[in-house]
């Protein structure tokens, strides 16, 4: 898979000779989870320069939201992010009755956070897996989906769907959770803590896992802000930037989460700032359940026909790999003007390259799998 | 893969927990804002506002203060230069809007660099009929609710503005973006080429007369 494409000999200051080489990592690699080219600068095993080259799957989603009515494009926000469908949806359908005014039953808010959430932790399971197999562990990867199974099973009862399930509907919920969906997520609350304890002592404490991430691709504070990472990228580096807490949307500001903070920058970090995430969705998940009100699951009154007044209005979430926001322009049409669909994984990768520079190869790519790209999401 | 037997060296290696760190690291480490400096790993270090309410689980988190629509509009920003103003957050999804002129944008993301703020996206919208092309800037706080937007217009036939690449080197991609998509050049750009279009890519997807 991995190319040498040229080689090109310098000298160096002191007469030596100094040579690098390009080596092209994807676009079809393990390590890069999807179709992404990295073109990598190398002074033998270390990196000068690394590129990522990015399109491969690019699908024009900005395109197809100027081109189809507003319930229409809602599908599509099950697509950016495949393994994060519940909150690119609840951005978009949010921003949709920002401008509407319309206001959501209580009921559907709840159901909304108790399924973004279990989302949540089935994509930080999907990246746990997938993480260690890049770090050359597999059995988490059989562990991370027996877990993810029952996320998906559950998702499957209520919505119809596995993966793509565009379950949000402009006012609401497409139809209301029932009791075999309450008992098993309270049964899979219940499941999943103790696993979370056992995946600490077989992975998170494994001396081997420590020393490939401890200390491995350093992430400033500035270095996030001036590349506008968020998610567990932010968080692993110290700032608690949760759109959940700093911009409050939904019922978040209802239930009682701790936003997981360290401090290192390293790839441990944003490695525990996931794990810890899971437990603290649990929590969520938890409140959500004992607080559920009766009630609709669909805003009364929403136009077959919606036509958002002229303007423009943002909506954004917390997405698993950080802030997703949507910004929707109108001219009062059934159309959208214009959709900007502002996705996490693309902030989070711009930084590689600098934050790769001077790394060996491998620990490159462990930086790399702990940024937790999908790269549909960076394409769109 | 058990690791107990290995604990002990952890901890050499890295001043850390007792061995039987339990999976949610107990409350009191949680809210203790002076683990931050640790080095371990081992305690996730929250902020403020989640510290004060984890100690009581059923306790709700305080929300952050909503304007009301009668109180007048507070703008974080009224003391910069340029024309920033508070907007309603609750109708829109952003607090504070700026329309600068088109050779003040790199300004304008000086300015809000030095206000800490971070770089969200830059993108474009087309209004053909106007002639004109929309440029904009969204900006977020990482530490406190603060949704920047700060816009421009320029001439649709000669659509080209400055670079804030200097200023925020995370624009470098969403510039290269916006030029894939609407054609906007961005001046000193250091590599403008196709972003997610194919290489070879000449056309503008997003720009309204574009047609397959």
């Amino acid at each position: 898979m991995i190319v040498k494409e040229q080689v090109r000999t310098e000298m160096s200051a002191d007469g030596a000779p100094r040579e690098t080489f390009v080596i092209n990592i994807g676009p079809q690699h393990p390590a890069t989870h999807g179709v992404l080219r990295v073109k990598m600068t190398m002074d033998g095993e270390y990196v000068v320069r690394a590129e990522p080259v990015c399109g491969y799957i690019h699908r024009m989603q900005e395109k197809m939201g100027e081109n189809r009515t507003y319930a229409q494009f809602l599908p599509n926000t099950s697509r950016i992010d495949y393994l994060s469908a519940m909150t690119y949806t609840h951005a978009f359908v949010g921003a949709v009755e920002r401008a509407a005014k319309l206001q959501v039953p209580p009921r559907a808010e709840y159901i909304r956070v108790i399924t973004s959430e279990l989302n949540r932790i089935s994509s930080h399971l999907v990246w746990w897996g997938a993480f260690l197999l890049d770090l050359g562990g597999f059995t988490p990867l059989l562990y991370a989906f027996d877990d993810r199974e029952k996320i998906l099973d559950l998702l499957e009862g209520i919505t119809g769907s596995r993966l793509t399930y565009s379950y949000y509907r402009i006012g609401g919920l497409c139809n209301d959770v029932d009791d075999t969906f309450i008992k098993g997520t309270r049964a899979f609350v219940a499941q999943m803590r103790p696993r979370l304890k056992m995946y600490r002592g077989l992975v998170t404490d494994n001396i081997i896992l420590r020393k490939r991430l401890i200390d491995i691709g350093p992430i400033s504070k500035e270095m996030c802000r001036k590349y506008g990472a968020t998610g567990p990228v932010i968080r692993g580096s110290g700032i608690p930037y949760d759109v959940r807490r700093v911009e409050p949307y939904s019922v978040y500001p209802e239930f009682d989460f701790i936003i997981p903070t360290f401090q290192e920058g390293d790839s441990m970090s944003r490695y525990l700032v996931r794990m810890e995430e899971m437990a603290q969705s649990l929590r969520i998940i938890e409140q959500a359940l004992d607080k559920l009100p009766a009630g609709p699951v669909m805003a009364e009154k929403v136009p077959r026909v919606l036509k958002l007044p002229a303007g423009d209005y943002c909506y954004a979430v917390e997405a698993a790999r950080g802030r997703f926001a949507v910004r929707i322009v109108s001219d009062n049409k059934e159309i959208p003007y214009r959709v900007k669909l502002r996705t996490p994984s693309l902030s989070n990768l711009s930084l590689f390259e600098e934050a790769s520079a001077g790394m060996l190869l491998p620990d490159a790519l462990a930086l790399m799998g702990s940024l937790d790209l999908v790269i549909p999401d960076i394409d769109r | 893969m058990s690791t107990n037997g290995l604990q002990p060296k952890i901890d050499s290696a890295q001043p850390a927990s007792p061995p039987a760190a339990p999976a949610v690291p107990p409350k009191a480490a949680l809210t203790t804002g002076q683990q931050s400096t640790v080095t371990s790993h081992q305690t996730p270090v929250t902020s403020d506002q989640s510290s004060v309410t984890s100690q009581q689980p059923t306790a709700p988190n305080p929300p952050s203060p909503v304007p009301s629509p009668q109180s007048p509009i507070p703008n974080p920003l009224a003391h910069l230069s340029l024309p920033f103003h508070g907007v309603d957050y609750a109708a829109k999804g952003y607090h504070v809007e700026a329309t600068v002129a088109p050779d003040q944008v790199v300004l304008a993301a000086e300015l809000l660099d030095k206000e800490g703020l971070s770089l969200d996206t830059i993108t474009g919208v087309d209004w053909m009929a106007e002639g004109q092309m929309e440029v904009v800037y969204d900006y977020f706080h990482p530490a406190k609710a603060l949704r920047v937007v700060v816009r421009t217009r320029i001439p649709r036939d000669k659509a080209e503005i400055a670079t804030i690449q200097k200023v925020f080197p995370g624009a470098n991609w969403h510039e290269r973006e916006t030029h894939d998509f609407f054609g906007i050049r961005f001046l000193g750009h250091p590599n403008l080429t196709p972003f997610l279009l194919p290489e070879d890519a000449d056309y503008h997807p997003l720009r309204k007369d574009f047609a397959q």
